[in-house]
């Protein structure tokens, strides 16, 4: 309300600065323009007597100066003639002309160009809004202000480190990582980020940094099983293809038949021509290795159309059988991942009500919009 | 609030400048009193939106309010103050917007001052105004709006080329936009006065002042600009012959011819249609300018694929303007009437030289400047035209600009006698002769053509003070007479002396850095030391410092001469975090008019530092020369006689400075 009336005290002052000088007869006739070139030459002509006086020039000099503008003089007299004053008919148009074009002018392309819905955003403002108030964006540099004036919180570097990966700040998330190592000690959790995250930052190729941290990562945790992988890819990527097929076909062999990260780690195998394991049923249908193996060759653009399609198969599946709950919650998460939020938020409405009854699954349902901060 | 209150003062301005267009101009045509009255409260009301409007983008950038594409694109939120309030111009929309701001303050003071020109001047004049800013609104709101929104807004911005996070930007391009856009003024005098087919007596003198304001600007802004990049890059170099540079030394040349001719043309009532072509021309290359260092004329329809639109409405600007303003000189010209006769050898016919000289040096600029972009737009070939060929056709054109100088003051109007002022400056050209006799004897080895460039420059200088001499009367009157007459003189002719004279202080600054320039380049570990020039620099450490958004590696040097200490010198390199981009923060030590100057770049494997070390003898004096110029621009401005032909606003009824819009 504030911001119209600002504009429509604006739009008056501005009518007004046409209407205040067409109001009638406001001032009498101007003098005629030959009556300013009069007053030059005669600046003229003073100037040169007091150059003459000042024996700047001399007195002939002078007498030639002045006849010549005394020459132009007589021509710009000759001239004189009085300017008319107006009609009031052409004041009328002008005056219609300000009062109606201004606010057309203005208003019609302000709200072409415009956006009055939206508040001035200043940042102090943000950085002092109550914690349910704030958007993502400002926690995030909450934490990071934190953690500027308390480097050694290594708590902090940790939670921001993942919220960095997530974003593709892939360099702050390796930073993070090496921070939280430094200060909490190592563990294979960390050491696969750190690992995953500079392997992220050098466009997929694991360096030899990036190396070292899933082997450590390894040695701290014979487990974790996405170090292990990507020290198969290291090894891949070094042109072992030898041991890259030994890495995975032992992780492989210690994996569950039915772990979601088995068809990446059967598509490497393929590429680096080591025997495959059996294939278990998959309990869920990810991605064929095939699929994977093609994304790899593909333009950033043809994977989106590939993930695309495959998330829209999902969406298929479930519309046709809905009680598979672990695939509605794959189905938000992945549109929401796409940017898709209204898809998301529709897909999650759908899961409600296909599990209205179930309480626990509602549960789980709400507990991961609010995580992907779709509202409800 | 804040950004919006801005958008739409901007929408309002434009309404007001298309009002202020057609209004002023139709009372004109049709002799109304009353519509061409409504001309300057508009063109003060057209200012006073605008201010508003860049007020509010000042204030949006100061609290770094990210809902507003504009400032995540160019700020950050531990930027120091001051670069918040410069980054505003320190991008193409806010720089567009800067630019309007400066052409709303021209416009609105030739409002409130210009109560004594001839109503349908003033009218016409207004009018061609609000044309300007009709245009270049719309370019801003339709394809550089400075106040798009963006939601949801981000917690910080990306900040602002580091480059440009120096005062520099605070003190270069307004000063170069109050050059550029201060001939907006005397482009509006030539199209009002080519609209009337009539020049006014009153039409010289109040071009004069415009034209010397805007040049004075000009000139200061180019130095700065010059002076910036010497000391910002890092290379020691203070004119690259740069598109963008060229862009700027276009005008200034258009510029300089102008204020020659505005004074023939006041004094003698000669050379109008030229003149009036002239301030066309200033203007002309003053868009030219704006749009190339903005966003390159060509390169922009080159970006057709990304922004059509952008490239289409400059095009269309520079047609309209340049293509329009031409077309009606055309038409009109033959119109104003001829006056004043003179002989060749006169003052008169000196500054027609120094006009023809200038405007060609001009024409070589362009040339050298578009053609290789036309080339490139036309097919692809790339090709550089380099230092060489400008410093060929502009210098052979500067050199006689330069010999002439001295004569162009000594003689008479209307009919001049060379021979008699070839004697006054005897006593001068013996001086720069001795001069370059010094030089030659004490630099022997060096540069062969360098004794006669600092006669030349001598000769110019000593030739600016010979003028005064004359007129003070020196040799033939008493001291008290002459004393008396310096007093008297107007305060252009000490103006003339000051511009001149700066001239030959730049071109001893130019001859000088060029010639006997000495340069080291090597890598250096700390505690190594190395000769440049008579001093003796040391490394003595390198630091590593943090900064509000940067880091950066600090190398010191001590400085000795002739085994005296001589204090520290430090250049850094810097990397800011944002953007992850490096800078290089040169450091020079002044020493008289002389600079050391220092510049680090990469750190080597060996744990050293490559260093770039310079002595650059009386390289101030470039840009003091530029300063001096522009004070004489000044002083002329300041003289009676361009006041006698301005108004006293003090006994204006309203003192303040935005009636209309405030109430």
């Amino acid at each position: 309300m504030l911001l119209w009336t600002a504009f429509a005290l604006m739009t008056g002052a501005a009518i007004l600065a046409v209407l205040w000088p067409l109001r009638a007869r406001a001032v009498g006739p101007a003098a005629p323009d030959a009556a300013a070139d009069l007053a030059v030459y005669r600046d003229q002509l003073s100037e040169i007597e007091r150059d003459r006086a000042s024996g700047l020039i001399g007195e002939a000099e002078g007498e030639a100066a002045r006849t010549e503008i005394a020459r132009r003089m007589l021509r710009a007299a000759d001239e004189t003639a009085p300017v008319p004053d107006g009609s009031d008919t052409r004041r009328r148009a002008a005056a219609v002309v300000a009062l109606v074009g201004v606010p057309l002018i203005a208003g019609g392309l302000y709200l072409a160009l415009g956006s009055p819905e939206l508040e001035g955003q200043p940042l102090a403002a943000r950085l002092d809004a109550r914690p349910e108030q704030a958007d993502i964006a400002v926690l995030l540099r909450k934490v990071e202000g934190h953690l500027e004036s308390n480097p050694d919180d290594g708590r902090g570097h940790e939670v921001v480190a993942p919220i960095y990966y997530r974003l593709g700040r892939v360099d702050d998330a390796a930073r993070a990582w090496s921070n939280a190592i430094r200060l909490l000690g190592p563990n294979a959790a960390r050491e696969t980020g750190l690992g995953e995250a500079l392997t992220a930052a050098a466009g997929g190729v694991v360096t030899a940094d990036a190396r070292q941290a899933f082997a450590r990562a390894v040695a701290a945790d014979p487990d974790s099983v996405k170090a292990r992988y990507y020290l198969g890819l290291a090894a891949e990527q070094d042109g072992r293809k030898d041991e890259a097929g030994a890495i995975w076909g032992k992780l492989a062999a210690d994996s569950p038949p039915d772990a979601p990260w088995l068809p990446t780690v059967r598509a490497g195998l393929e590429r680096v021509g080591a025997p495959l394991p059996p294939v278990a049923a998959p309990a869920m249908p990810g991605p064929g290795a095939a699929d994977v193996a093609a994304a790899r060759d593909m333009t950033p653009e043809q994977r989106a159309t590939m993930i695309r399609g495959m998330v829209e198969g999902l969406a298929q599946r479930l519309a046709q059988n809905g009680d598979d709950l672990d695939g509605w919650l794959r189905l938000v998460r992945a549109w929401s991942v796409l940017g898709e939020a209204d898809k998301a938020k529709a897909a999650a409405g759908d899961a409600r009500r296909h599990f209205a009854d179930d309480a626990k699954a509602t549960g789980r349902i709400d507990a991961l919009t609010q995580e992907l901060g779709l509202g409800s | 609030m804040i950004p919006e209150i801005g958008h739409y003062a901007l929408v309002l301005a434009l309404a007001l400048a298309i009002l202020q267009t057609v209004l002023p101009i139709w009372g004109a045509r049709a002799g109304d009193e009353a519509l061409m009255r409504v001309g300057p409260p508009l063109a003060i009301a057209f200012a006073g939106f605008v201010i508003l409007s860049f007020a509010a983008l000042v204030a949006v950038y100061v609290q770094s309010d990210f809902s507003v594409v504009n400032v995540v694109e160019n700020s950050h939120s531990m930027k120091p103050l001051l670069y918040k309030i410069t980054g505003t111009w320190g991008n193409h929309e806010g720089s567009m917007l800067l630019w309007v701001l400066v052409l709303a303050l021209f416009g609105g003071t030739v409002a409130l001052f210009g109560s004594n020109l001839p109503s349908r001047l003033k009218a016409n004049v207004i009018g061609v105004q609000g044309s300007i800013g009709v245009a270049f609104l719309l370019f801003i709101l339709l394809t550089s709006n400075p106040f798009l929104r963006m939601v949801p807004a981000p917690a910080e911005g990306r900040d602002l080329n580091p480059i440009l996070q120096d005062i520099g930007l605070a003190i270069h391009p307004p000063l170069l936009y109050l050059g550029y856009v201060g001939f907006s003024v005397t482009f509006a005098f030539a199209i009002a006065a080519l609209i009337d087919g009539r020049i006014d007596a009153a039409w010289a003198r109040w071009v004069r002042p415009w034209a010397l304001a805007a040049w004075a600007f000009l000139t200061v802004g180019i130095a700065m600009g010059s002076y910036w990049a010497y000391y910002e890059l890092g290379w020691g170099g203070w004119w690259f012959w740069d598109p963008v540079e060229n862009a700027s030394l276009m005008p200034w040349f258009a510029g300089t011819a102008l204020i020659h001719s505005a004074v023939v043309m006041e004094k003698r009532d000669a050379l109008k249609v030229w003149t009036i072509l002239l301030a066309i021309l200033a203007f002309s290359l003053s868009l030219l300018g704006t749009f190339l260092v903005r966003s390159g004329v060509l390169t922009s329809v080159h970006a057709f694929a990304t922004d059509p639109t952008r490239g289409v409405f400059i095009l269309a600007i520079l047609v309209a303007f340049i293509g329009g303003s031409l077309a009606l000189f055309a038409w009109r010209a033959p119109l104003l009437r001829q006056g004043g006769i003179f002989a060749p050898v006169s003052r008169e016919g000196a500054l027609v030289l120094n006009n023809l000289l200038l405007t060609a040096s001009a024409a070589a600029v362009l040339v050298g400047t578009l053609y290789p972009l036309a080339l490139e737009a036309f097919n692809g070939e790339k090709i550089t035209v380099g230092p060489p060929y400008f410093n060929v056709t502009v210098g052979a054109l500067m050199l006689p600009v330069a010999f002439a100088m001295p004569f162009g003051p000594l003689l008479a109007w209307k009919r001049g006698d060379l021979v008699g002022v070839g004697q006054r400056l005897m006593a001068a050209f013996a001086l720069a002769l001795v001069a370059a006799g010094v030089v030659a004897v004490a630099t022997e080895g060096g540069p062969v053509l360098a004794p006669f460039g600092i006669g030349l420059a001598a000769f110019v200088i000593l030739g600016a003070v010979t003028d005064l001499a004359e007129r003070a009367g020196l040799g033939r009157v008493s001291p008290g007479t002459m004393l008396a007459r310096l007093r008297g003189l107007p305060r252009a002719a000490y103006g003339t002396m000051l511009a001149h004279a700066g001239i030959g202080i730049c071109l001893l600054g130019i001859v000088a850095e060029t010639s006997w320039s000495s340069e080291r380049i090597i890598g250096a570990k700390p505690g190594d030391a190395f000769p440049v020039g008579g001093f003796e620099l040391r490394l003595e450490r390198l630091e590593p410092r943090t900064g509000p958004n940067y880091r950066d590696v600090a190398a010191v040097f001590s400085v000795r001469r002739g085994g005296v200490e001589e204090g520290t010198v430090e250049s850094s390199k810097r990397i800011f975090t944002a953007r992850n981009m490096p800078t290089t923060e040169a450091g020079i030590r002044t020493f008289g008019f002389s600079q050391l100057y220092v510049s680090v770049g990469d750190e080597l494997p060996g744990g050293g530092i490559g260093v770039r070390a310079y002595y650059k003898p009386l390289v101030t004096l470039i840009w003091l020369g530029a300063v001096v110029m522009a004070l004489g621009g000044a002083l002329s401005l300041s003289d009676r006689r361009l006041r006698v032909g301005a108004p006293k606003p003090a006994r204006r009824k309203q003192p303040a400075a935005l009636p209309a819009a405030a109430e």
